[in-house]
């Protein structure tokens, strides 16, 4: 049954419905309602669990990193400089290899400070060696986050679920929450395979000398790259529970044939969407929504391009000084095809800047009238900046 | 689809307004999306959301540009650059003030509804928060859902005697505005 709730409080309802044992989190907008809502069920009886309100974040990380390793189902979230604050910890839990699930509510990076959703938290740990996903909508958000158990605790790798700030943490819409009994037949009880037990004692984090740190790496991106079957799997069975898929690792809609397509990832893919399905004389138009970035889905994408002359890629972040992040691995992934199409890589929508239907046509002029662009943030005003950047 | 665009002030419930209208519309059956545009977040600093309702799944996820309809919960914000930008040019502006019909149109220069909702909250609830007086009002105007709707969602809101108050309160603004003058406005929108 379809019910109005923002997409906080679905989150928080969605991750109630998993059991989690351990929570520990540290309040940051626009992250700040999920846990407030988590907090609430658990003071209202309503989610038994250990919610561990720490000091900040890196110890948020730190504690569900504990709890994880003494074999509790655990739960974190975070956004912009609180991931960052983390960030240590992120790189140990993965490396640990520990399933944690943690929501990133993606917010800027200061400086300069901006509360606003953009994806450079995210990406910014992008080799963290978690698994990273992206949600289009609220529905996905809440799917994905009983999914990501699914997929943390067959792996044992952590997955961090990316869901736009504000645009989606914020927004209220329809939501269809499965049952406990749905959810409890999808995540059987959690057990994992190197609990911290006395009786049999195990070392974890300890010192890895030469001899074995490259096969300690080699092994972690192994798992990560076999991480995609898990995801794929995880996805297909709730379908078959619920009769929600959210594409797996990649969604492809629009004309299957069209010679052009739009890549990106999270809240913006809804609107090209619709902005699509306006503007039909516009010509045909494929949309490529990476779910997954990481394990990065190579294959998939290249087989998604097949036929394509040009592909724009759309993000929503960038490394300074190098280009667009999404853009460059999208090339790389592409470089191998017998007739890769033209890539236009452009950054969008940075610090909250609003991205409307009109974006659209305009990529599709760029594209019809520009020869590639290696990378551009597309929507700077130059009346605002430094004369000598205009 | 209809799109709404509702101005207020930190505090005056902005968002809640927003939430109320967006929940009225999903419970009765429809597709709805409400979401604010959170600026810095203060008391009585000006505040902006959005309210999107429509027959089929929403999936954009920008902000209304163009809304069909405005409800401007402090009539002191009318000063404020922007507020009536993008209104679709038969839109209708809903505007709580103390200001009748005649004046509030005078000053903007184009049909409007004047409610004095701030009032009739303090005459029912005791405080001075307008939005559920508002969001009857544009039931009523717009008649795009049934009253009982909106009472659905102040029950999943309020208890007790806070809603039995505000219940008190939208039965009271709606009689106060002309019954159905933008349903036709409404349903040419198509919600």
């Amino acid at each position: 049954m379809r019910q109005a709730l923002e997409g906080s409080q679905a989150i928080a309802r969605a991750v109630a419905l998993c059991r989690p044992q351990v929570i520990a989190a540290y309040p940051i907008t626009p992250q700040t309602h999920i846990v407030e809502n988590i907090a609430k069920l658990v003071a209202d009886g309503r989610l038994a669990c250990e919610f561990v309100s720490v000091e900040s974040e890196f110890s948020a990380a730190s504690v569900v990193l504990g709890a994880a390793v003494a074999g509790s189902r655990t739960y974190t979230a975070s956004a912009s400089q609180g991931i960052l604050l983390m960030g240590e910890v992120l790189y140990n839990i993965a490396g640990s290899r520990v399933p944690v699930v943690m929501t990133c509510a993606n917010r800027a990076v200061s400086a300069p400070l901006s509360i606003w959703n953009d994806q450079q938290d995210s990406m910014a740990v992008r080799d963290a060696g978690w698994i990273q996903l992206y949600c289009a909508d609220n529905q996905e958000a809440v799917d994905t986050t009983i999914q990501a158990y699914r997929i943390a605790e067959r792996t044992e790798l952590p997955v961090m679920v990316c869901v736009d700030g504000f645009t989606l943490t914020h927004t209220l819409e329809p939501i269809d929450l499965p049952t406990q009994e749905q959810v409890d037949a999808f995540l059987p009880p959690y057990r994992f395979s190197r609990t911290l037990d006395p009786r049999r004692p195990i070392s974890m984090g300890t010192l890895v000398s030469p001899d074995f740190y490259p096969e300690a790496r080699h092994a972690h991106h192994q798992a990560l790259l076999k991480a995609a079957d898990a995801i794929l799997a995880a996805d297909a069975d709730w379908h078959a529970q619920t009769g929600r898929s959210h594409g797996g690792l990649l969604q492809v809609e629009g004309d299957a044939d069209a010679r052009i397509a739009i890549l990106s990832l999270g809240s913006v893919c809804g609107t090209l969407a619709d902005a699509r399905e306006m503007h039909p004389e516009l010509g045909p138009v494929k949309l490529i929504r990476l779910r997954a970035f990481r394990p990065f889905p190579a294959e998939s994408l290249r087989e998604a391009c097949a036929g394509l002359t040009d592909l724009v890629v759309l993000e929503r972040a960038l490394s300074p000084g190098g280009g667009g992040i999404v853009g460059a691995e999208v090339k790389a992934a592409l470089f191998d095809m017998p007739a890769p199409p033209r890539v236009h890589n452009f950054a969008v929508g940075l610090g909250g800047r609003d991205i409307p239907l009109e974006t659209y046509p305009r990529l599709l002029q760029a594209v019809a009238t520009q020869a590639p662009q290696p990378f551009a943030l597309f929507d700077v005003d130059p009346g605002k900046l430094p004369v000598e950047d205009r | 689809m209809i799109e709404v665009r509702i101005h207020g002030r930190g505090g005056q419930g902005n968002v809640v307004a927003a939430y109320l209208l967006a929940t009225a519309a999903i419970d009765e059956g429809h597709f709805g999306q409400a979401f604010p545009a959170f600026g810095a977040e203060r008391r009585g600093a000006p505040v902006v959301a959005f309210v999107r309702i429509a027959g089929q799944v929403l999936r954009r996820h920008n902000q209304v540009l163009h809304p069909d309809f405005l409800i401007i919960q402090d009539h002191a914000l009318l000063h404020v650059p922007g507020v009536l930008d993008g209104l679709r040019p038969n839109g209708g502006i809903l505007v709580n003030t103390t200001l009748d019909v005649s004046a509030l149109e005078a000053q903007l220069g184009r049909a409007a509804i004047a409610l004095p909702a701030t009032q009739l909250a303090k005459a029912h609830l005791g405080r001075p928060v307008p939005n559920t007086a508002l969001l009857s009002a544009f039931l009523a105007l717009t008649q795009m859902l049934p009253m009982h709707a909106l009472a659905g969602a102040l029950g999943q809101k309020f208890k007790g005697e806070l809603l039995e108050r505000n219940l008190r309160l939208i039965e009271a603004a709606a009689q106060q505005v002309p019954a159905g003058l933008w349903k036709e406005v409404a349903h040419a929108t198509g919600a």
